[in-house]
Formats: C-alpha cells, sequence, structure tokens
C-alpha cells in the first residue's frame, strides 16, 4: 500500500528537505548567537571564545572525516577480504 | 554459608530453569529472574558480607559498595531488558547463556577477591562466547572461536597477574594498585584486554556483529563494562589509562566512520565510548570516577538501544549493511524513533542520559587543568555525534529509498526499546536520580545555560559537518583492516609460508637423499648382484680356478717386485 506513495512520502520531497535546510540553518545561527546573551564559561581561555563550540565541533569532524577518508585507502579491503583467505577456523 | 541471596546465583538458576522450563513458565523465567536478581542485589549490605576459607586463602564472594551496587543494578537491568527483548525469538541456550553470562557480570561485580574475581570472569568469557556462537553462521562460529581465544588469552595474562600479586603481597583482596611491577600489569593488560583497549580492539567489532540480532545486544552490554568497573576498583588514577582510553576514543571514530556494517558501527563506537571511562579512570578524581560510572550505567541502556534498534532492522529485513538499508523510517517508525533517541543520548545531547553523564568526565578533565585531555575529549563528543548520532540514524532509517517495506519490531523489541528510551531521556532529564547512587558525593550541576550551549554549539556543527560531507561518506562494500590482521593474515600466512616451505626443503632433501642412495643400491646391484642381465655382477660371479690362480700369481709377482725394489 506504501508502494504508489514511496517516492513523495513527504518527508522526502525536495521542498520539504529545503525546508529542513532552512529550519537547520535558523537553528545554527540561533545556537551560535545565542552566546552575545549567555556565558559561556571558557575552562581555557580559548574555549569561551564567541562560537568556539561551533567552529571547533566543525572543524574537528571535518578533521576527523578527512583522516579517516586517507586512512580508508591504506586499510580498506573487499568484503571477502578474510573470507576468502579461508581463514575460518 | 550466605547471609544473603547472591545475585548472581539467582541468575545461573534462572539460566538453568530456561532450559527445562516451557510456554509461559519459561517467559515468566526469562522476565522474573534479572528481577529477584535485582532484588537480591539491593539486600546486599556495605563490606564484606561472608568469608569462606578455600586452600587457605579468604575467600569473599560477596563484597558490597554503592560502585558495586551501581555496575550489578545496571547489569540486572540490561538483563531484564535484554531478556525482554529477546524471549520471543532468541532460542531458549542463547537465552541461558546470556543469563550466565550476566551472572558472571554481577559476579564480579560483588567479588571481594581476585579468585573469586577471576572465576566470574572466566564465567563471561566461556558463555559470551557461546552467544557469539548462537549467531549460527559459518561466520559467527569463526568469529566465536577467534573471539573466545582472545578472551581466554585474556584470561591467562590475568591469571598470572594475579597470582604474582597473590604470591609477592600474600593479600588476594580486590583493592586499589598502580601498574608498576610486573604482576600489577599482567593485571592491567588482562583487564584491558576484556574493555577492548589496543592493539586488541578488533575482537570486539570482529564478533559482536556475528552473534544473532538479538544476542549482540547481550555482548554490547557486560564483558567491557565489567572491564571498566574492574579498572575503577583496581587502577584507580593509573596515568597510563588516560593515554589509553584517548586512543580508544579517536580509534572508535575513524573506524566507525570508514565502516558499512551498521551493527559494526555500533561495536566500533562500544570501543569510542568505553574510551571515555578508561580515560576518566586514567584521570582518577572523585569527579572523574563518578563519571566513569555514571556514564557505564548510561552507556549500557543507550548502547543496548542502539543494538536493539539495529537489531529489529535485522530481524525484520535480514540486512544489516548501510549500502542495503535505507528509508526504513517509512515503515518502521517505532525502531527509528527509538534508533534516534539512543543516538542522541550515545552523542550527549542535553536532556539525555549521555549529556548528564559524559559530561562528568569533560569536567574532570577541566578541573584537574588538563588542557590535551579535555579539547580531544570535546572533539570526540563532536565525533561520536559524526559516527553514531547521526551516520547510524541516517544510513539505516532515511538516506536513500532502499526499496524495504518491512514491519515494525515485534511487540516484546518495541517494549524494550520503548523502556530504555524512557530511561535515557529519565536519566537525561533528572539526572540525581542516578547521581545519588554514585560512589562519591556529587556536587556537578550538568545543566548550566553556558555548559548547554557549549555543547549544543558543538553537536549542531558536528551535524552540519556530516550533512556538508556527505559526499565523502559514501558508503563502499569494504572492511577496514586492524590490528588483528597481524595474526589472521600475517601469522597465519607465516606459518603457511613456514609449512609449505619446510615440507617443500623436506621433500627436496628427501629426492636428493633418495636418488643418491638409488644411485648407490645400483651401483652395488651391478657389482654384487646374481641377476643383472646375462651375467652376474663382478663380485658374485663364480670364477674358474685356473684364473683365480692365475691372478694370485699375479699379485704376488707383483708384491715381490714392490718388496725388492
Amino acid at each position: 500500500m506504501n508502494d504508489n506513495r514511496q517516492d513523495n512520502h513527504w518527508l522526502t520531497r525536495p521542498e520539504t528537505i529545503r525546508k529542513l535546510w532552512w529550519g537547520f540553518a535558523v537553528v545554527l545561527a540561533l545556537t551560535t548567537g545565542a552566546q552575545l546573551f549567555i556565558y559561556v564559561k571558557g575552562y581555557f581561555g580559548v574555549d569561551g571564545w564567541f562560537g568556539f563550540g561551533a567552529a571547533f565541533g566543525f572543524l574537528s569532524c571535518l578533521a576527523m572525516v578527512l583522516f579517516a577518508k586517507g586512512l580508508g585507502f591504506f586499510l580498506k579491503r573487499d568484503e571477502g577480504y578474510y573470507a576468502g583467505g579461508d581463514d575460518d577456523v | 554459608m550466605f547471609d544473603v541471596l547472591p545475585p548472581a546465583l539467582v541468575m545461573v538458576l534462572g539460566a538453568a530453569l530456561i532450559g527445562l522450563a516451557r510456554g509461559h513458565w519459561r517467559t515468566l523465567l526469562v522476565l522474573g529472574t534479572p528481577l529477584v536478581a535485582l532484588w537480591a542485589v539491593w539486600q546486599i549490605p556495605d563490606g564484606v558480607v561472608s568469608t569462606v576459607v578455600f586452600l587457605d586463602y579468604p575467600i569473599e564472594p560477596i563484597e558490597g559498595s554503592p560502585l558495586r551496587r551501581l555496575f550489578a543494578t545496571i547489569f540486572a537491568l540490561m538483563a531484564f531488558g535484554g531478556g525482554l527483548y529477546a524471549f520471543r525469538q532468541a532460542k531458549w541456550y542463547e537465552l541461558s547463556a546470556a543469563y550466565i553470562y550476566a551472572a558472571g557480570a554481577i559476579g564480579v561485580s560483588f567479588a571481594g577477591d581476585l579468585i573469586t574475581f577471576f572465576l566470574y570472569w572466566e564465567l563471561m568469557a566461556l558463555f559470551s562466547t557461546v552467544v557469539v556462537w548462537c549467531g549460527g553462521t559459518p561466520g559467527a562460529r569463526a568469529a566465536g572461536v577467534r573471539y573466545a581465544i582472545m578472551h581466554l588469552l585474556g584470561g591467562v595474562i590475568l591469571k598470572v597477574g594475579i597470582e604474582g600479586v597473590v604470591i609477592h603481597t600474600g593479600s588476594i583482596d580486590v583493592q586499589p594498585m598502580l601498574a608498576t611491577n610486573f604482576d600489577t600489569w599482567m593485571i592491567l593488560i588482562g583487564i584491558l584486554i576484556n574493555a577492548a583497549a589496543p592493539p586488541v580492539s578488533a575482537w570486539l567489532s570482529d564478533a559482536y556483529p556475528e552473534s544473532s540480532p538479538t544476542g549482540s545486544v547481550f555482548l554490547s552490554a557486560f564483558t567491557t563494562k565489567t572491564a571498566v568497573l574492574a579498572l575503577i576498583l583496581l587502577f584507580p588514577g593509573e596515568p597510563v589509562l588516560v593515554g589509553v582510553g584517548l586512543f580508544m576514543v579517536m580509534y572508535g571514530i575513524i573506524y566507525a566512520l570508514l565502516e558499512n556494517d551498521a551493527r559494526r558501527i555500533l561495536a566500533y563506537s562500544i570501543v569510542n565510548q568505553v574510551g571515555f571511562m578508561v580515560c576518566a579512570i586514567g584521570i582518577g578524581t572523585q569527579m572523574a570516577l563518578n563519571g566513569a560510572a555514571a556514564h557505564a550505567f548510561a552507556h549500557i541502556l543507550y548502547k543496548a538501544l542502539l543494538f536493539m534498534s539495529a537489531g529489529a532492522v535485522i530481524y525484520r529485513t535480514g540486512f544489516s549493511k548501510c549500502t542495503d538499508l535505507g528509508g526504513l523510517f517509512r515503515t518502521m517508525p517505532l525502531t527509528a524513533v527509538c534508533g534516534i533517541i539512543g543516538a542522541l543520548a550515545i552523542s550527549g545531547f542535553p536532556l539525555t542520559s549521555g549529556f548528564t553523564t559524559k559530561t562528568m568526565i569533560s569536567q574532570a578533565a577541566a578541573d584537574e587543568n588538563l588542557v590535551f585531555v579535555y579539547f580531544m575529549l570535546a572533539a570526540a563528543s563532536a565525533g561520536v555525534f559524526l559516527h553514531a548520532g547521526i551516520k547510524f540514524p541516517w544510513f539505516v532509517f532515511f538516506q536513500k529509498d532502499s526499496g524495504l517495506r518491512p514491519k515494525d519490531a515485534p511487540w516484546n523489541m518495541a517494549a524494550a526499546m520503548v523502556l530504555l528510551s524512557a530511561l535515557c531521556i529519565l536519566l537525561g532529564v533528572f539526572p540525581d536520580l542516578l547521581y545519588k547512587y554514585l560512589p562519591y558525593p556529587v556536587e556537578y550541576v550538568p545543566y548550566t545555560a553556558g555548559k548547554v550551549l557549549f555543547y549544543l554549539q558543538l553537536l549542531l556543527f558536528s551535524g552540519l559537518a556530516f550533512f556538508l560531507l556527505l559526499p565523502l561518506m559514501k558508503r563502499t562494500l569494504t572492511i577496514s583492516l586492524d590490528a588483528d590482521w597481524i595474526w589472521r593474515v600475517l601469522l597465519l600466512r607465516t606459518a603457511r609460508a613456514l609449512y609449505f616451505g619446510g615440507a617443500a626443503l623436506g621433500t627436496a632433501l628427501q629426492d636428493r637423499v633418495g636418488s643418491a642412495l638409488g644411485a648407490l643400491r645400483t651401483r652395488a646391484e651391478t657389482h654384487f648382484s646374481t641377476r643383472t642381465g646375462t651375467r652376474a655382477g663382478v663380485f658374485a660371479r663364480a670364477w674358474s680356478i685356473g684364473s683365480t690362480a692365475l691372478w694370485i700369481a699375479v699379485l704376488l709377482t707383483a708384491y715381490v717386485l714392490v718388496y725388492v725394489l
């Protein structure tokens, strides 16, 4: 019964996704902007700077994804890598 | 012999009876046993309850303390949640094995001496292996054997350390120590193997995803968290744990980012989360140890919830890879919502149990002025949201439309997920419910406006990073090599090369010696045999008297000549 709806579930429609992106952007702006009114205690100075949490979160994720991607070149193997090596005990 | 009902014994008895009972009786046993055990846990007072002398050692099977009760409580609760989740789908022997496994974890929690501790430790190793095997596939069988080898090896190392400590100190008490000599190092290594510390973290992501959808729920709860408790009891403030913990935190994130299998993503994130706890134990202050204990408690709930959510998907679809899944929110909304709650909790979103417990560890690092540790933990918090908080629900429930339209989880699985979801939120909204049972007095206030804002920024911008970097995270049909490559491939190949090389060398030698012997034999046959061709060999011929006499005369003449000259 869902088959005829599968491609236009309201959550997957492009206009919904566009609205979600806008909503997300507003939330991001609010959480950053709120620091103008709310004091964030910095234990080491730098972490009390305006928008530090936002920048740190974003940049550390970027670094981790890129690092993982780089490491993937060396570590990724085909799924059957171990199975093919008849290491089944 | 016992003044109180030992909760581990309750679990073992229940597990044994599960196999004998049928129908509603079995259901009653599965659901009732953990509750009776939970009641028994709370009957145990502080201090050593009873002492039994065995081979001149004062064995203390049950020693109560707030910390021990806290861990035993969550183990019993988890057995109940797992039992509820599994009782209609799992085989009886899987449930039995899982309950004895839980009994081992509860037994370790109350072990007052190292001998009892070791026995329950090994009970866990044995029966968790059975739970892995209950996956029922050839892959599960092989992974179970690898799992058993790793844990039995860890047990041997632990035992060596315990023997050393008993001989050199004369005390078998479970008490705080530092890794200062061979004995204590062995104990520490033995425990860290169970905590999935480097370089052997791979046993976890190797074995857990091979178990059945219900088995992985049990597996996710006990082994690593018992190791965390053991570290709190035996090695609080051990400096090496800070580094080990930070490595585990980062290892879990990076490997989970590379992973395609939904349950393996969750398995890597266990290593990541246990890393937070190990790091906290290394910091060793009261705040840090409280944080480690609270985080272990909260972690068991949300990690089991995540494994339940993944398990329900696997149970309904038969698929576990992100590349096969997607779009399941349409027909499995409850599983999706519960999975998302678990994902938010593991990420430490405000109003979830992850926030009220994990931030204690960061606070402990800040209080001790550990700048590097603090920022690594903050980065890791962002990374958790990235690899478990969004990646898991996104690739399983949203992403693309896989075309799969499975039914939502069966009612008992759904009930277990709703129960754990409720607990995750309850502990997030009312943290004092947990704080008052922590080992040390809590003066920590999780909800200050500044702290909430900082973590919201951190997490929401990690979310932004995730969606912006989605093209970089396209799932591939791959696995990632780990340190276990050394023994699964390198050692295997070396052994094989040595074996075949030796065999080839042996064959070559045999050939050479054989042909030399053969040549000798041919030569001997030519000269000695009576049957070579038409004439007998030169030494086997029957010479006539005349020619013999002639030869003797020639030889004598030659002799005389030589003598005279």
